[in-house]
């Protein structure tokens, strides 16, 4: 029951942050989504695909903040023990790749028209793929032990290991990718206009808020899962003449 | 350091004695590099292009093969618990099992890679470049891979697990040991990447070998 030891005082902060988040997503997005798919400008040389960048940007930026959070959450359960700490990023982890597909998948769908091509081994898409897969290998380490509690240590070796290598793939696969094809493709080589800019950061604290509403929830969620499994021990415990029962 | 020697002489020994598995690794090196003619076609010029990137790729998969020996048998037949027990630094532990490994697979393949080369037409000038980067990337292959196979310990799924940590934490190496083979065929200077492989390995013989001795901590517990 150890993993109770003080996640009083945490969820009561987080609950307390949850409707504020929870609010200021639900506005920002209500404002900000028909700012950026219909009253915003069409992009002269972009057309409307450039309403597609009004989500990537925003998830492609989550990707890497639930990354860093689920880092600092690990390197915190590693250093402090803290519970609390393994349960965040391990309700991080889920966020964080849904996120990052969505950026992969609105990058291809905007590169169809833009480049061509629903693909090009470009230095940005290549290591958000890579941080796909490291996020998928979290998720999948964490679940793969019998007793959970080694799910989450193992879980956070791997995520502050991860946040080690994260900037030197990053750092490689461009190298790699000047080195391989000129880059025909320059983020800055568009004129980042007003217009453009506005729905950007609505949707950009819109996503932003969004997560960490989805955070304090999956945080919940978390903490039942973990009381039903040890009731569930437990009742299991208390009877154990059933079980040996069942058993011969 | 007197834990290191007496942990690298023994897995030396072991693996001496059972060197059937240090030589599976190595035919797995081998069929895998002479599975790419057959898929991409036995012209020269084709081969020479991918020879770097099929002999780097296929060396990331065989040591990969290799690294669930690293810890698997000590941890299940109770040498592990004994090591953490007996309170020596569990990191000269790791840092002895990664040499050992690296001396038992990594060199080896390093050795057979120049004939794997000779079937695909690697360019004369390639094999300095290729010998060097394999030298200076292969051990941290093993020291990242340690940590990997510290990690799975007694999980279910281990060995496909391990490998899906495992890749894409190689992407550097494989990345910067084929720009080597690349650069040097070229005749653009190679120390650059080089470097770049040889400060990975400094970096992760200080990195990994704590994390990987976390992992046996967790695991034995």
């Amino acid at each position: 029951m150890h993993r109770f030891a003080n996640p009083t005082t945490f969820m009561r902060i987080a609950n307390a942050i949850f409707p504020w988040a929870a609010g200021l997503s639900a506005v920002l997005f209500l404002i900000g989504l028909p700012v950026a798919l219909v009253t915003s400008p069409a992009d002269y040389q972009q057309g409307d695909s450039v309403r597609l960048f009004y989500v990537h940007v925003p998830a492609a930026w989550i990707s890497l903040m639930v990354y860093g959070m689920m880092a600092v959450s690990s390197a915190a359960f590693l250093i402090w023990r803290h519970p609390m700490a393994s349960v965040s990023a391990r309700a991080l982890a889920p966020v964080g790749a849904i996120f990052t597909a969505l950026a992969l998948v609105t990058g291809s769908l905007w590169g169809r028209p833009m480049w061509g091509t629903y693909w090009v081994w470009d230095a940005r898409l290549t290591s958000e793929l890579l941080l796909l897969f490291i996020y998928l290998g979290y998720i999948a380490i964490a679940d793969a032990f019998e007793d959970p509690e080694r799910g989450d240590k193992a879980a956070a070796v791997l995520g502050v290991v991860g946040s080690v290598n994260l900037p030197i793939i990053h750092f490689s696969v461009e190298w790699w990718n000047t080195l391989h094809q000129p880059s025909i493709i320059k983020m800055t080589g568009f004129t980042v206009d007003g217009s453009i800019l506005l729905p950007l950061f609505l949707m950009l604290g819109a996503f932003t808020s969004y997560t960490i509403a989805i955070w304090v929830l999956r945080l919940r969620s978390e903490l039942l899962a973990v009381k039903l499994r040890n009731a569930r021990m437990s009742e299991v415990s208390l009877a154990p003449s059933l079980n040996r029962g069942a058993a011969e | 350091m007197s834990v290191f020697g007496a942990v690298l002489k023994r897995d030396l020994a072991l693996a001496i004695r059972q060197s059937a598995d240090s030589f599976t690794v190595l035919a797995f090196f081998a069929i895998a590099v002479v599975l790419f003619p057959l898929g991409v076609g036995p012209e020269t010029n084709t081969l020479a292009k991918i020879a770097g990137g099929v002999l780097w790729v296929s060396a990331l998969l065989a040591a990969l093969l290799s690294l669930d020996r690293l810890f698997t048998v000590d941890f299940e037949d109770g040498t592990l618990d004994q090591l953490v027990l007996s309170g020596e630094p569990l990191v000269f532990v790791v840092l002895a099992k990664t040499a050992a490994h690296w001396l038992t697979t990594g060199l080896p393949l390093i050795l057979l890679s120049p004939v794997l080369a000779l079937t695909l037409h690697l360019p004369a000038e390639g094999y300095g470049a290729l010998l060097t980067a394999l030298l200076l990337g292969t051990p941290t292959v093993s020291l990242i891979g340690a940590v990997g196979a510290a990690l799975v310990l007694g999980s279910r799924r281990g060995g496909v697990l391990l490998s899906f940590l495992v890749l894409p934490l190689y992407v550097p190496i494989l990345i910067f040991g084929t720009l080597s083979v690349e650069a040097a065929i070229l005749g653009v200077p190679v120390k650059a990447t080089l470097a770049l492989l040889g400060a990975m390995a400094l970096f992760a013989a200080v990195l990994a070998p704590w994390a990987a001795a976390a992992a046996l901590r967790q695991a034995t517990e």
